[in-house]
């Protein structure tokens, strides 16, 4: 019987289906269920770990120890494993290795677009791109016989759309896990210079056979229609070119790196007209043009964005898609928003207030960056904040280090903040850093971290104590405040700050969304004393709004959970506990 | 042009289970032998801003997203977001809304008005348009939460989905101590379609 999957459920099945034994990955929309997934089947190993480069690492020791092996990570993350990837590339395999690269066109989630099928081109992998469940999941199984049989790693990559849609999927046996052989081979996974000299030649004897393969794979495929017009494309867009233009004759590239040139010389030799339909980059557009077919891309579609299919069809048909009610320009946007009782607003409202310079970092604090709050200067990637308040004190000197602090979550800071608070201790940084320790990866959708003391199964294990670390990395000057009592983190900062020393703020408070208990007290507006100020609205919490008619602030009983942040902004006193 | 395929557009705001709703409609399709696709979001968007989730169902589906212009249905969680997304309607598709507000952040620092009139503008624009007190019925039910499940009885009515199907899917995928609510809500949902 046939299912629906999303596609990072028919990818975890996939691996499992290939008798794939140990997973590893760090969390990252819209990657994160794959292991997640793959964790709940039995006689497996899976990992959260503390970032992408460990999850790739842990994957490469895995791999070489002869176990078929999944890693996964969103477009970013590949960046964070770019030097691990590279040099594992030389060496190759011993069990299959699939690394899952969840791609983000369009940014729905995520600082950037980058297009992750350059990462093929340039560490000379193989690339696979399914176009939904059904494929995500036998491409994942095939990727694993393809990794061991060509000696690499093979990269699947997926899009947001192909990772969060479901289609159906017809499960297949389970292949039985399979442990290949050990046997130490310093030539092949030791790479000294000498050694990864001959890697290298290895790697393009590779890449020619994988040419060939590329050729006959029935991962690629021809789609006969009408000859005026052929479509070349891969992974889910495919979709939208089947939906907006069914008649056309189509080459889908299941295998987009590396191409096959003669199926494409000789399908384009069949066609009057040539036209590659891929989001982002022209990858495969250039490297047609490359080999002198005369092929049409980017002049006619983004390089921008997601695709979609009334995109295409205005782009390619010259339709122009939908009715034109345009309300939605008149009326109120609704941008996402910190939780009600989300710990981070006191942070936010705090240094807002004290009118500091904030570089910021990833994770649900990054919505402290929006109105009204407002309060972050820069945010780039995962670990930054704490690197470039360094930066920014040594270009501006220590009187202006005296205003800045790095703002960073607890899953962050395990990921990639530990180093660069090394480099404020070991370079005599002035600075001063908040972790925001809400006790999980919120983000993401709360999974587990090594602070947190549970692994991605949910058993205890040894918990990192951040406090200890940060002691122990030579920061002298720690302290522990709750994040939503505003005096003490308010007194906290401000002695910081005017320290000549480097300092640590642990603001510590679970994630309201974390299972708590239901509210004790509840709170009201007395109308008496409620001036109409908007202090309390400046939080931009959804359990308070501010009613026109009366000049009023009005607690919303269906949203607050009486986290007691909205009295501590008011100057009247006009938060009141209920009494009885 | 559309081949018999349906297109259901479900719109909310994150945190109102619209991901769920959108699961037991395409469980329906495939108990029903349909090819389905839905498309769903998950990350920051669900830090409650605007969401859509998108089922798409019929003899063979391709695109899991639909194409503006091309939905049968948009099923509203909270009536400014029927609004946001109403250019998706199809010529003489229907919008079901359940009569509720969402305040979102320019409305709740009191520097935009919500349009109270919101519903009633659809109306105006879109024949078809279904106001339900979703929310209301719900709690009158049992648990003001499922007002998704309202909303679905008066959608299945409408695209004819068989009651005995979806009551199967919802038995499927909602927790055995919220079931008998919310069938109860699923039924009152059903009896507010008529035609
Ligand atoms: C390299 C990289 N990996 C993963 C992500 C996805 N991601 C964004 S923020 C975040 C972690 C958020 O956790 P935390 O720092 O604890 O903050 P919280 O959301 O809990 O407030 C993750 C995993 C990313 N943006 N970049």
């Amino acid at each position: 019987m046939k299912r629906l999957m999303i596609g990072n459920e028919a990818i975890a099945r996939g691996a499992f289906e290939a008798g794939a034994t140990v997973a590893a990955a760090y969390p990252g929309t819209p990657s994160t269920e794959i292991v997640s997934n793959f964790a709940g089947f039995e006689g497996v190993y899976a990992e959260w770990a503390p970032n992408e480069k460990v999850a790739l690492e842990v994957g490469v020791g895995s791999s070489i120890g002869g176990a078929r092996t999944l890693v996964a990570m969103k477009h970013v993350g590949v960046n964070v494993a770019a030097d691990p990837l590279y040099t594992f590339a030389y060496t190759g395999v011993n069990g299959g290795l699939v690394l899952i690269s969840a791609d983000d066109p369009g940014m729905h989630s995520s600082q950037n677009e980058q297009d992750n099928r350059g990462y093929g081109r340039f560490a000379k992998i193989p690339v696979i791109e399914p176009a939904d469940s059904q494929e995500a999941k036998d491409f994942t199984r095939m990727a694993f016989d393809i990794s061991e049989r060509f000696d690499t790693p093979v990269m699947l990559r997926i899009t947001t759309r192909l990772a969060h849609s479901q289609t159906l999927v017809e499960e297949g046996e389970v292949q039985k896990p399979e442990l290949k052989e050990y046997k130490k081979n310093p030539a092949k996974y030791v790479m000294l210079p000498g050694f990864a000299r001959g890697r290298h030649v290895e790697v393009e004897k590779r890449m020619l056979k994988l040419k060939e393969f590329a050729e006959e794979t029935d991962l690629n495929r021809i789609e006969w229609g009408e000859k005026n017009l052929g479509i070349i494309t891969s992974g889910v867009v495919y979709q939208y070119v089947k939906e907006v233009l069914p008649d056309a004759s189509i080459l889908k590239l299941g295998l987009s790196n590396p191409l096959p040139e003669k199926l494409i010389e000789s399908f384009a030799s069949e066609v009057d007209r040539l036209l590659v339909v891929e989001e982002l980059e022209p990858v495969i557009e250039e490297q047609i043009r490359a080999l002198g077919i005369k092929v049409e891309g980017k002049e006619l579609l983004s390089i921008v964005g997601e695709y979609s299919p009334e995109m295409l069809a205005a782009c390619l048909a010259g339709e122009t898609a939908g009715q034109s009610f345009s309300l939605e320009s008149q009326i109120p946007a609704r941008p996402p928003l910190m939780c009600p009782g989300c710990p981070h607003r006191g942070v936010f409202h705090t240094v807002k207030k004290m009118k500091l310079v904030v570089t910021g970092d990833i994770g649900c604090y990054t919505l402290g960056a929006l109105p009204p709050l407002q309060g972050m200067d820069s945010c780039i990637c995962m670990g930054a904040s704490i690197g470039t308040a360094l930066g920014m004190e040594k270009a501006r000197g220590e009187e202006f280090a005296k205003k800045v602090v790095a703002v960073i979550g607890d899953s962050t800071f395990v990921h990639s903040g530990i180093t660069p608070l090394i480099d404020i201790v070991y370079n005599q940084g002035k600075s001063t850093v908040i972790i925001l320790d809400n006790d999980t990866t919120a983000m993401t959708g709360h999974q587990d971290h090594p602070a947190t003391g549970l692994t991605i199964r949910k058993e205890p294990t040894r918990k990192l104590d951040i406090e200890a670390l940060v002691r122990a990395i030579g920061i002298k000057n720690v302290r522990v405040v709750d994040p939503l009592n505003l005096k003490e983190l308010e007194t906290a900062l401000a002695e910081e700050l005017a320290r000549n020393e480097a300092s640590v703020i642990i603001a510590k408070r679970p994630c309201v969304l974390l299972e708590r208990e239901a509210a004790q007290k509840r709170y009201y507006v007395d109308n008496e004393l409620c001036t109409g100020c908007k202090l309390c609205i400046k939080i931009g919490c959804t359990g308070i709004y501010y009613l026109d008619e009366d000049k009023k602030a009005v607690i919303n009983p269906n949203t607050c959970v009486s986290c007691g942040l909205c009295p501590q902004v008011c100057k009247f006193d006009a938060i009141k506990v209920v009494e009885g | 042009m559309d081949k018999g395929i349906k297109n259901i557009l479900i719109v909310g705001v994150g945190g109102q289970g619209t991901l769920l709703t959108s699961r037991i409609i395409a469980q329906v399709a495939v108990q029903m032998s349909y090819d389905v696709k839905v498309s769903e979001v998950h990350g920051m968007a669900q830090r409650g801003g605007s969401v859509v989730s998108q089922v798409r169902y019929g003899e063979k589906v391709y695109s899991p997203i639909i194409k503006k212009g091309d939905a049968d249905v948009i099923l509203a969680f909270e009536k400014l977001e029927a609004a946001r997304m109403l250019d998706y309607l199809k010529p003489g598709g229907m919008v079901i809304i359940n009569n509720d507000r969402v305040d979102p952040l320019p409305v709740m620092s009191g520097k935009e008005k919500y349009p109270e009139d919101i519903a009633e503008r659809i109306k105006g624009l879109v024949e078809n348009t279904v106001i339900v007190d979703a929310s209301k019925i719900a709690e009158s039910c049992g648990n003001i939460k499922a007002a998704n499940v309202v909303l679905l009885g008066v959608l299945s009515k409408a695209i004819s989905l068989p009651e005995a199907e979806v009551e199967k899917a919802i038995q499927e995928m909602v927790p055995p101590r919220a079931l008998d609510v919310n069938l109860a809500a699923f039924r009152e949902g059903r009896k507010l379609f008529t035609v």
